[in-house]
């Protein structure tokens, strides 16, 4: 038994992707979450959304970085965000002015939203390849490394070695400001009661004389945030590949609908739900168990399921929800 | 739907006039050459047979939207899934594939799907879930034991040239008929799920089915050996190089003033093409009773109004899973037709934006409901989806011609090939709000 090694292969595998995995996804679906919570439709355009606000950053980015300016240890991207909030806030407001405010005059079905959506979705992508084109980007700079293998091994005088990449911890600490904030934003000021009370009764929030619209921008604005937050940080984590986020799509929706959509809380743990199962599933455990139970260790990998099939652990999980819980583990709105 | 800005009663000549409209498109695509036409009857040919194979998805899919409301958000899977039947049922069999390990194959799928109807059996009658989660713990863990050995047999069994299960070397055209039922098979497992909650959750649950089904076929090799590509699957219609080396032929196509090998190609394109317009023609004939029978007027009562007709005593969410079952048997029997047409299933190939996302498009702007107007806006987006491609480029060329050459000029260039997807974005969502019912209106 060889426990100590066996829970650093684990961290080094398991649990710190799957962390920052986890934040990444829970800000997308807090996105997810509140456009559906507010304008109750399930949106399409979130992914390529989540392209074109990562691009205007990676652009600014190379911008700045042409220009010499850095963050020292940190990423540049950071610094190019706001650029890229704005630019994105500002597409999704000109959608909802152009696209969605007449079906929601209209008080049409949600799915002719979802379809609109789709279409939105075309022209967003549209957008991202003619901006950055459709390859792989990488646009990280700054420290690589918080803990390297190589020092840790030297520090702790173990045999398994354990990496903590600064994009990591970043992401955390991001996500966790991001998310204190935006509770604070709801639960706190007299817009962000606003925007729970119109989603709670649209109609009790119209005779108290809430603004509907404005409480429609303030969400657009919000959502904006949070996915070009979540896009910037899984491409400075992973790397930039525009069909990648629109596959992020599914793990998204699994995880803002076992959180039960309108749920905000529910977003976050439904991110990170989603993330360790996904991890979890594909991970080959044959190391941990080869530490844990030496000369026990089985031939084969004792991996769930192929790497390739991640997206099969989001969609079962989605499953088992509609199955037994359609409203999610926090109740959010009914079925 | 019920809501729009046209006019209630659309003319009669409307439908008539608009494809006498895509028909000469298609000759002037086959006749004249200049920047915006090629000239080959081969390439016009080519796209309207291509253009024919979405016009079948997109009678699956209006099916689904245009009858019942249901939006299938994984047209992508089950055309791929229908396009598996080719492979597995009239390809010749692999030589020693299946001595290596079928029957164990094949046990150990019946054990997982056995597994899962235990599970379902068990919660069912005891309602405890532990008891649900044992079951599928030791099911998992047996098909595991059974299915990985009985994998790496069948992909060790000459990996170059096959390693996978191979077919049944039945005809190809009987091989239309499985990917159909495929595809049911599929919708039927997940309209089971996701019919009957909200709307959206369908759409979700479609996308993801998409993506795995996708996934499934790129990465287990021993079905149709993955990202290797199966290539030359066999065809219901005649080898050019057969026609090209027949002295009768080559006559023929001189009385008509072709070169031989132009003509072979017209030959072959055109016997695809009366294939693909009698089961076109049969899927429209066989909706249209349909959706003028009791059986029609029912799903149109529950699509406009869900609560009345369920108050009148139908059940809904059955009629829903039926009516999804059958559209996606035409998604599947399209998938299959399209990986015959082919002749080559590269699993790398299908793209969600093009396999799902554009049908939708084509289902939208012909008109949701309407058979005819399906066909017409499958063909006319395809036709336009694929001379986009060489318009775009010739547009922006032209427009920014006068601009000085360097890096803004090149990077205009190199992306205008991208520029289709904001046209069928911006179509989509024009169609959508002026005019909702499309270009050929639902009666």
């Amino acid at each position: 038994m060889d426990i100590l090694n066996a829970l650093v292969a684990f961290l080094n595998f398991v649990f710190i992707p799957a962390a920052a995995y986890g934040a990444q996804l829970a800000l997308g679906a807090l996105g997810v979450t509140l456009i559906y919570g507010i304008l109750r439709f399930s949106n399409f355009a979130h992914g390529d959304t989540m392209a074109f606000g990562t691009a205007i950053t990676i652009l600014t980015t190379w911008g700045l970085q042409s220009l010499g300016v850095s963050l020292g240890p940190l990423p540049t991207a950071l610094l190019a965000l706001p650029v890229g909030i704005a630019a994105t806030a500002l597409l999704v407001l000109g959608t909802d002015r152009v696209v969605y405010r007449f079906y929601r005059a209209q008080k049409a079905a949600p799915i002719i939203f979802v379809m609109a959506s789709v279409g939105v979705m075309f022209i967003m992508n549209g957008l991202t390849r003619l901006i950055i084109g459709v390859d792989d980007q990488r646009f990280d700079d700054g420290a690589r490394f918080i803990i390297n293998v190589r020092d840790f091994r030297e520090w702790t005088g173990l045999a398994e070695g354990l990496a903590l990449r600064s994009t990591q911890v970043l992401t955390l600490v991001v996500t966790a400001i991001v998310c204190a904030a935006l509770f604070w934003f709801l639960n706190r000021t007299k817009k962000g009661k606003a925007m729970r009370a119109y989603s709670d009764n649209e109609d009790l929030a119209l005779l108290s004389g809430i603004d509907p619209e404005r409480v429609v921008r303030m969400t657009w604005i919000i959502a904006a945030a949070l996915i070009t937050i979540a896009g910037v940080l899984y491409g400075l984590d992973k790397s930039f590949r525009p069909f990648n986020y629109f596959q992020l799509l599914l793990p998204i929706f699994a995880a803002a609908i076992v959180g039960g959509l309108g749920s905000p809380l529910g977003a976050i743990a439904g991110g990170f739900l989603v993330a360790f199962s996904e991890v979890a599933v594909t991970y080959p455990w044959v190391k941990v168990a080869g530490y844990l139970a030496p000369g026990w260790e089985p031939a084969g990998l004792l991996q769930l399921l192929g790497t390739e099939y991640k997206f099969a652990v989001s969609f079962v999980i989605l499953i088992v929800v509609l199955l037994f819980r359609p409203t999610g583990l926090f109740r959010g709105k009914s079925v | 739907m019920s809501s729009n800005r046209q006019a209630a009663q659309a003319s009669p000549w409307r439908a008539p006039i608009l494809f006498a409209i895509l028909a000469i498109l298609f000759v002037l695509e086959g006749t004249v050459r200049n920047g915006m036409f090629s000239g080959s009857w081969n390439t016009s040919l080519a796209i309207l047979n291509m253009g024919l194979i979405s016009a079948i998805t997109a009678l699956g899919v209006n099916m689904q939207w245009g009858y019942a409301g249901l939006f299938n958000a994984g047209v992508v899977g089950f055309l791929a899934l229908g396009g598996l039947a080719p492979v597995l049922v009239s390809l010749p069999p692999v030589e020693g594939a299946w001595a290596a390990g079928g029957p164990r194959l094949i046990l150990a799928l019946l054990v997982g799907l056995g597994t899962l109807a235990l599970a379902k059996i068990a919660y069912t009658r005891t309602r405890r879930g532990w008891i649900m989660v044992l079951v599928l713990v030791a099911g998992f863990v047996a098909y595991r034991w059974l299915f990985d050995p009985a994998v790496t047999a069948i992909e060790a069994n000459d990996s170059a040239r096959t390693g996978n299960i191979g077919g049944l070397g039945l005809p190809i055209l009987l091989s239309w008929l499985v990917g159909g039922a495929f595809a049911a098979a599929a919708a039927w497992a997940v309209g089971k799920v996701a019919l009957g909650l909200r709307s959206d959750y369908l759409a979700i649950a479609t996308l993801g089915i998409g993506e795995i089904i996708v996934a499934v076929l790129r990465n287990e090799d021993w079905l149709a050996r993955g990202v290797k590509n199966v290539a030359a699957i066999p065809r219901p219609v005649p080898y050019e190089t057969d026609l090209q080396q027949n002295p009768a032929f080559a006559e023929f196509a001189a009385s008509w003033g072709f070169g031989v090998a132009e003509a072979s190609g017209i030959w072959v394109k055109l016997c695809y093409m009366s294939l693909f317009l009698v089961v076109l023609l049969t899927v429209i004939l066989l909706a249209e009773l349909a959706l003028k029978s009791p059986w029609g007027r029912m799903m149109r009562a529950i699509r406009d109004n869900e609560t009345a007709a369920e108050a009148m005593g139908k059940d809904v969410t059955a009629r829903h899973l039926q009516i999804f079952i059958l559209g996606s048997a035409v998604i599947g029997i399209a998938g299959a037709m399209m990986i015959t047409l082919d002749g080559l299933m590269a699993p790398n190939s299908y793209n969600p934006l093009r396999y799902t996302f554009l049908i939708w498009v084509m289902v939208v702007v012909g008109g949701s409901g309407n058979n005819w107007g399906a066909v017409l806006g499958a063909v006319l987006i395809w036709f336009l989806w694929i001379k986009a491609e060489v318009w775009g480029p010739n547009l922006i060329g032209a427009l920014v011609g006068p601009l000085p050459d360097g890096d803004i000029k090149s990077h205009l260039l190199n992306s205008a090939a991208h520029m289709r997807f904001i046209a069928m974005g911006l179509v989509l969502l024009l169609v959508l709000r002026f005019a909702p019912r499309g270009l050929v209106p639902e009666k």
